[in-house]
C-alpha cells in the first residue's frame, strides 16, 4: 500500500521443525503401529455390523444409560458401522500427519488476468464474429430471433398447465349444506346437542353417504370444531348467536392464517390456540384473532338440530374456510 | 416382518449385556391403585361422606367455600363429582401449592382412603361423574392401541403433542405430558376437562373409545427407543440441537486434530 | 524395476497415449492446500452430501413415492389396521421390515442437518475472512445458491414420507403458494393437482428431490470445486504468506490421505448419530391427515428461523377491490427471506462498492481487521438466530417456564433491536482487539512477574513478542476511506450525488481502523 509508512517486515516462513517420527526410527515405528491399530479398529467395527446384521434379531432391546431401551439391532449395526467407517478415516490422518512428509510448501499464485495483447485479441474476434454475422445491422432479423427464443422459451411453461385443474370456486366451497349432519372423527356418528356437556369439545365432519370416501381434500375444507359454553358466556351479535344452538357453537378447524388445524381449546379462557404459529382467537367472541399472525376469524358454522335432534348445518359457510388467496372478497 | 410385531410382549436376553423388560412394566402397577368399586353399605357411606367433609373443612374450604359453592380465587366443586376430585386430589394438584398459572402433578397430599372421603363429600352434594371402577377400566382387553393412536391424534396430539409429552398452551398454560398417568386418571381427565382441559363426552368419544386412547398413550409409553435415545420426542426442536452440538461439535473437533502439526 | 512398478507405468502410459493427461497430472497432484481446520468446514458439507447420495438411493429401494391410500398391515402394531398414504406405510416398511432400514433413514436425516450446519458455517468462515472479495465473488454466489437449494431440498426430502409432522409442514407450504397475489390459487392448483392434499404432490416432490434438485447440486458443486482448484485455496495471513504464493501440503499424498479420511470420519459420526439418536420418529406421528396436528409442530432447524418469522408476524391483511393479500404470510415467508439472500449474494459487489477495492485478495483477513464487515455478520445472525428462537418458542416456553407470549413479544421487539446492538457491539470490540493488537506489538507480552525498581516502583515485566507474531499482528491493509467531493473542482455538484454521499458514507464507516504498527512506532519507543 502507501509507501510513506515502513511496515514491520515479513520475517518469512519459520523454520521447520522436525516431527519425532522423521528423526526417531522408534517413533516412527509407533507411529506406523498406531495407524494400523486404527486400521484394526474400522476392520473390527465392520466384523461387529456383519455380526449384528445376521445375529441380533430385530426384536431385542437392551438398556443403555441416556439411550434408554434401545432397539440391539439397529444400535450395533449402526456402531459397528460408525467404528468401521471412523477409524479408517482416523488412520488415515493420523498416517498423513506422522509419517507423510510434513513440508509445507510454497507454489506460486498466477495471474488471473490474460496478457493485453490476449485480451485485446479476443475483443477483436468477438467484434469480427458479430460484425460477419452482422446481427448489428440486420435488426430484422435480430428482432425476430429474439421474439422466437422468447416465445420457444415460454412453450415448457404451456406444457406445465395440465399440472392441475383450474381452481374455480373451489377454494371458497365446502362439503357442508343446509341440512348436512355433523359426524364425529373419527367415528362417523351424528352427535346430539344433550351429548354434549358444558366445556366439552367434539371434532367433526359432514356426513357422507354409506361407503362413501371421504378424501383428505375434502377433511382439508371440512373439519369443524364444536364446542359447548354456558349460553350466557357468549359475547356475540344477533346473527351469530343465532348460529349456535343451546350453547354450541362451530367453527372450521382449518386456520384462518395458513391451515393448520386449529383445535386446541382451553376450557377455563374459551381461547383457541393454533399450535403452528400460535394464533389465539377468543371463541366467545365469534373467534375474534387477540394473538398472533392470523388475521381473520375462523369461520364460524350455523347449526341447528333436525327432527331427530341431531345436530346439523343450518346453512353452508358463508365465507372460505382455511388460509387467504387472491380471489378471496373478505 | 412378524418379528417385529412381538416386540412389545418379548423380554429377552442379549448375549454379554444386560437385557431389561421391556413393556409390561408401566401397566403392571397401573391398575394397583385402582379406586375400590364393590358396594359399600349406607352407614358405611355416610361415615366416609362425613370424613370426607371433615378433611374438606380443614384441607379446601378456605379456597373452595365452606359448604364447596366456590370463591373469588376457586371454582364451585358442586356438581363436578367425585371424579374431578379423585382426579385432581389423587395427581396431587389439588390443593396447590402455589397460585401459580396451573395446578401441576406433585406427590399427593392426602392419601388413597382420605382421597376417597373426599371424593364421596363433593359427590353427596351433587351428581355429577363417578370414579371408574376397575372392571371399566380393563384397556388392554377393551382397547384398540392402532384406534387409539388415531383418536389420541385427532384429540389430543394438539395439546399433549404427538407422544403425549405435554406442550405449551397460552399465558404459560401448558398441557402436561401424559406419560406415567395412571388409566383411572387419564379417564377422569377426559370425562372431566380439568383446568384448562375441555370435557370429552361419552357419546363423542365412547368409553370403549377413551380406553382405547388409554390403551395407545401406554403403549407409547412403553416403547422402547426404536432408533436410539428419544430426544424427549419432542420433534425436531432437539434434533437441531444435537446437530448443532454433538454433530457439529465431532466433526470440528476431528478437523481441529487433522490440521494440527504433529509433533 | 519392481513389477508394480511396470505395471503402474504401463497403466500411466495407457492413459496418457490416449488423452496426454500426463502434464495436466503432473501439475495438478502437485497442488498445495493451505491446511487449517476451518478450510475443511466445507468438506463437511461436500461430504455429507456424498452420504446424502449414498443413503438416499438405498431408501428409493423401498420408497413408494405415492399418496395412493393404503391400509397398514405392517409390524407396527401401534398403527395397524389405519388408512395411509402408500409413501408412510413404505417408510415405515424401511424404518422396521428392511434390516438396516430405520439406520439409513436416520442417517440420511442427519446427514441432511449436518449437511446444512456445515454450509452455514462454512459460510460463516468464508464471510468473517473475507475470502469472497476479488476473485472469488461468483463462488460466493454458488455458495448462496447451494445454502437456497439446499434448505429446499430438505424441506421436500422430510415431507415425503407423509407424516403428521411433515404434511403440516407441505400444508404451511400449500398456504405461502396459495397467498401469492394474482397467480396463487392458480399455482397451488398446479402443485397440488387440485385441492390440498390431492394425490399428486408426493410423487412430484420426490422427482424433484431425487433427480432435478441432486443435478443441481452436483452441477453446482462441480463448478464450486472447479473455482476453488483453479483460483486456488485462500491462506490465512502469517509469515511467508503473501498475496502471491500458497503454504501448504502437496495434494499428493499428505491431503489426499487427509482429506480422504476426513471423508470416512464424517460418514462415521454420522453413522454414529444414526445408531444412538433418534430422528424423525414418523412412527409415532402418525399418518397425515389435515384434521390432525401435534402440539409444538416445528420444520427442521434451517427451516426454523423462517417459521419464526412467520409467528411473529403482525395480523395484517389487505381486503380492496375483491381481493386479498396476505401481509402476514407474504412478509415473513417471502420477502424477508428475498430480502435477507439478495442481500447476501450480492454482498462482495456491495462491499466493493463501498471501499472501492477492485484488487485480487488471496489472504484473509482476521475478522477483527474488517470491523464494518464482522460488525454486519453478526447483525444478521442475530436477526436469524432471534427468529429461529421464536421458531421454537413451543418447546422453549415448557422447558424453561416461560409463556409463548413472553416470548413471542420478546423476539418482535429483539428483531428490531438485538441485531443493531450487536452491530454496534461487535464494532466495538473488533476495534478493542485492534488496540490490544496495538498494544501488544508496542509494549510485549505481559509476562506477571514484578519487578521493584531502585526507587521502589514495581513494574511488570514485559516481553517482546516473536517477530513472526508481530508480523501476523501488523500485516493488514490498512485502507483510507474513498473521497469523494460532493462537489468537483469547480464547485458544482456532481451527478449522481445522492448516491456518493452515501457510498462516501459507507466508506467511511467501512475505514475505520485503529491504526496498526508501523516500524517507526517501534524505533520510537526503543529510543526511549
Amino acid at each position: 500500500m502507501s509507501n510513506e509508512i515502513e511496515a514491520i517486515k515479513d520475517p518469512g516462513l519459520p523454520a521447520h521443525v522436525h516431527r519425532r517420527a522423521d528423526t526417531d526410527p522408534k517413533a516412527a515405528k509407533k507411529a506406523e503401529r498406531q495407524v494400523a491399530i486404527l486400521f484394526l479398529l474400522s476392520a473390527l467395527g465392520t466384523v461387529t455390523m456383519i455380526g449384528s446384521y445376521i445375529f441380533i434379531p430385530q426384536d431385542i432391546f437392551i438398556f443403555f444409560p441416556v439411550l434408554g431401551n434401545t432397539n440391539a439391532h439397529q444400535l450395533f449395526l449402526g456402531l459397528g458401522m460408525a467404528a468401521s467407517l471412523f477409524f479408517i478415516g482416523m488412520g488415515a490422518i493420523h498416517w498423513a500427519k506422522t509419517l507423510m512428509p510434513d513440508e509445507e510448501v510454497v507454489i506460486q499464485r498466477h495471474e488471473f488476468r490474460s496478457p493485453d495483447e490476449d485480451r485485446a485479441d479476443f475483443v477483436a474476434t468477438a467484434k469480427a464474429g458479430a460484425a460477419a454475422a452482422g446481427l448489428g445491422r440486420r435488426s430484422l432479423i435480430k428482432r425476430s430471433l429474439g421474439l422466437s427464443l422468447g416465445l420457444a422459451g415460454l412453450s415448457p411453461l404451456i406444457l406445465l398447465r395440465d399440472l392441475g385443474p383450474l381452481p374455480k370456486d373451489e377454494l371458497s366451497k365446502t362439503s357442508w349444506k343446509a341440512g348436512t349432519r355433523l359426524v364425529t372423527d373419527p367415528g362417523d356418528r351424528p352427535i346430539r346437542a344433550e351429548d354434549l356437556e358444558v366445556g366439552a369439545v367434539a371434532q367433526t365432519l359432514p356426513e357422507i353417504a354409506k361407503g362413501g370416501h371421504r378424501a383428505l381434500s375434502d377433511i382439508g375444507k371440512d373439519a369443524v370444531l364444536l364446542i359447548r359454553l354456558r349460553p350466557e358466556e357468549f359475547n356475540l351479535d344477533a346473527e351469530r348467536l343465532s348460529w349456535t344452538h343451546e350453547g354450541i357453537i362451530a367453527f372450521s378447524k382449518i386456520c384462518s392464517h395458513m391451515g393448520c388445524a386449529v383445535a386446541l381449546y382451553e376450557q377455563q379462557t374459551k381461547h383457541l390456540l393454533c399450535p403452528c404459529h400460535q394464533s389465539t382467537f377468543d371463541v366467545t367472541r365469534a373467534a375474534k384473532v387477540i394473538f398472533g399472525p392470523a388475521a381473520r376469524p375462523l369461520p364460524q358454522l350455523a347449526i341447528t338440530v333436525d327432527s331427530e335432534g341431531y345436530l346439523i348445518a343450518k346453512q353452508p359457510f358463508t365465507e372460505p374456510v382455511g388460509p387467504s388467496f387472491w380471489e378471496r372478497s373478505s | 416382518m412378524k418379528r417385529l410385531s412381538r416386540f412389545r410382549r418379548h423380554r429377552a436376553v442379549a448375549p454379554l449385556l444386560l437385557v431389561l423388560a421391556l413393556f409390561s412394566i408401566g401397566t403392571t402397577f397401573s391398575v394397583a391403585g385402582a379406586a375400590t368399586s364393590t358396594p359399600i353399605s349406607a352407614a358405611e357411606k355416610s361415615a366416609l361422606i362425613d370424613e370426607g367433609k371433615q378433611l374438606f373443612l380443614k384441607g379446601c374450604s378456605s379456597c373452595h367455600g365452606l359448604n364447596a359453592e366456590g370463591g373469588g380465587i376457586a371454582p364451585s366443586l358442586i356438581g363436578v363429582g367425585a371424579a374431578s376430585v379423585d382426579f385432581q386430589v389423587a395427581t396431587g394438584r389439588m390443593p396447590m401449592a402455589d397460585m401459580s398459572t396451573q395446578a401441576m402433578r406433585k406427590k399427593p397430599v392426602y392419601n388413597e382412603k382420605q382421597v376417597e372421603a373426599l371424593a364421596a363429600y363433593v359427590a353427596s352434594l351433587a351428581p355429577g361423574p363417578e370414579v371408574p371402577g376397575e372392571s371399566q377400566l380393563n384397556y388392554e382387553r377393551d382397547g384398540s392401541a392402532a384406534q387409539g393412536g388415531e383418536l389420541f391424534r385427532t384429540n389430543c396430539a394438539m395439546c399433549h403433542n404427538f407422544a403425549g409429552q405435554g406442550g405449551a398452551l397460552t399465558q404459560g398454560k401448558y398441557a402436561p405430558s401424559v406419560m406415567g398417568v395412571e388409566p383411572r386418571h387419564i379417564y377422569e381427565a377426559m370425562i372431566t376437562g380439568p383446568q384448562s382441559m375441555p370435557v370429552f363426552s361419552d357419546k363423542t368419544i365412547t368409553p370403549a373409545e377413551k380406553l382405547s386412547i388409554i390403551k395407545w398413550i401406554k403403549a407409547a409409553e412403553a416403547e422402547p427407543q426404536l432408533g436410539g435415545a428419544a430426544l424427549g420426542r419432542v420433534g425436531p426442536v432437539t434434533e437441531g440441537l444435537l446437530v448443532w452440538t454433538l454433530g457439529l461439535g465431532l466433526l470440528v473437533g476431528v478437523a481441529v486434530w487433522l490440521a494440527m502439526k504433529a509433533r | 524395476m519392481t513389477a508394480r512398478e511396470r505395471i503402474a507405468g504401463s497403466v500411466a502410459n495407457y492413459v496418457d497415449e490416449r488423452t496426454g493427461a500426463a502434464a495436466w497430472m503432473k501439475k495438478n497432484l502437485n497442488k498445495v492446500f493451505p491446511d487449517h481446520w476451518s478450510f475443511l468446514l466445507g468438506e463437511i458439507a461436500l461430504y455429507s452430501f456424498v452420504i446424502l447420495l449414498l443413503s438416499g438411493t438405498f431408501l428409493t429401494f423401498w420408497f413408494d413415492p405415492s399418496q395412493r391410500e393404503v391400509i397398514y398391515d405392517g409390524g407396527y402394531q401401534p398403527l395397524s389396521g389405519l388408512k395411509m398414504s402408500a409413501a408412510y406405510a413404505s417408510t415405515l416398511h424401511i424404518s422396521f421390515e428392511v434390516r438396516g432400514g430405520l439406520l439409513m433413514r436416520q442417517i440420511h436425516h442427519w446427514a441432511a442437518l449436518i449437511f446444512m450446519a456445515a454450509i452455514v458455517v462454512h459460510l460463516m468462515r468464508v464471510y468473517f475472512t473475507g475470502a469472497f472479495r476479488k476473485p472469488r465473488e461468483f463462488n460466493w454466489i454458488i455458495g448462496v445458491g447451494l445454502l437456497t437449494l439446499g434448505i429446499v431440498e430438505g424441506f421436500l426430502g422430510y415431507s415425503l414420507p407423509d407424516d403428521l409432522l411433515s404434511g403440516t409442514g407441505i400444508r404451511i407450504a400449500e398456504a405461502i403458494i396459495q397467498a401469492l397475489p394474482l397467480v396463487g390459487s392458480y399455482l397451488a392448483f398446479f402443485a397440488f393437482g387440485g385441492a390440498f392434499p390431492g394425490e399428486a404432490f408426493i410423487p412430484r416432490i420426490y422427482t424433484v428431490h431425487v433427480l432435478l434438485l441432486p443435478g443441481a447440486f452436483l452441477a453446482l458443486i462441480t463448478v464450486h470445486l472447479m473455482l476453488v482448484w483453479y483460483q486456488k485455496h485462500t491462506q490465512y495471513p502469517g509469515p511467508g504468506r503473501t498475496e502471491k504464493n500458497v503454504v501448504g501440503y502437496p495434494l499428493l499424498p499428505v491431503y489426499m490421505a487427509k482429506a480422504g479420511g476426513f471423508f470416512f470420519i464424517v460418514f462415521g459420526v454420522t453413522a454414529f448419530l444414526g445408531a444412538v439418536a433418534s430422528i424423525n420418529p414418523i412412527w409415532l406421528y402418525g399418518p397425515y391427515t389435515p384434521g390432525q396436528i401435534s402440539a409444538g409442530s416445528q420444520p427442521d432447524w434451517y427451516m426454523g428461523w423462517l417459521d419464526g418469522l412467520v409467528r411473529m408476524a403482525p395480523p395484517l391483511e389487505t381486503h380492496a377491490f375483491g381481493h386479498t393479500i396476505s401481509w402476514n404470510i407474504l412478509i415473513p415467508g417471502l420477502i424477508v427471506p428475498g430480502i435477507l439472500f439478495t442481500g447476501m449474494a450480492l454482498y462482495p459487489f456491495i462491499e466493493s462498492w463501498m471501499t472501492g477495492d477492485k484488487r485480487e485478495h488471496h489472504l484473509l483477513d482476521r475478522p477483527r481487521n474488517a470491523p464494518n464487515r464482522t460488525a454486519l455478520g453478526v447483525m444478521s445472525l442475530t436477526f436469524m438466530l432471534v427468529a429461529l428462537i421464536n421458531g421454537g418458542n413451543d418447546i422453549i416456553a415448557t422447558t424453561f417456564h416461560l409463556t409463548i407470549n413472553q416470548i413471542m413479544w420478546f423476539s418482535r421487539i429483539a428483531i428490531f433491536v438485538l441485531p443493531p446492538l450487536s452491530f454496534v457491539i461487535t464494532k466495538r470490540l473488533c476495534l478493542s482487539l485492534q488496540r490490544a493488537d496495538r498494544d501488544l506489538v508496542l509494549h510485549g507480552r505481559e509476562t506477571g512477574r514484578l519487578v521493584m525498581m531502585p526507587h521502589g516502583e514495581f513494574v511488570e515485566v514485559h516481553e517482546p513478542i516473536s517477530p513472526e507474531k508481530a508480523w501476523l499482528l501488523t500485516q493488514h491493509e490498512q485502507n483510507p476511506a474513498l473521497a469523494l467531493d460532493e462537489n468537483d473542482s469547480r464547485g458544482v455538484r456532481r451527478p449522481g450525488a445522492l448516491k456518493n454521499k452515501l457510498r462516501a458514507r459507507l466508506s467511511k464507516a467501512h475505514a475505520v481502523a485503529v491504526p496498526k504498527v508501523t516500524a517507526e512506532d517501534l524505533k520510537e519507543i526503543e529510543h526511549h
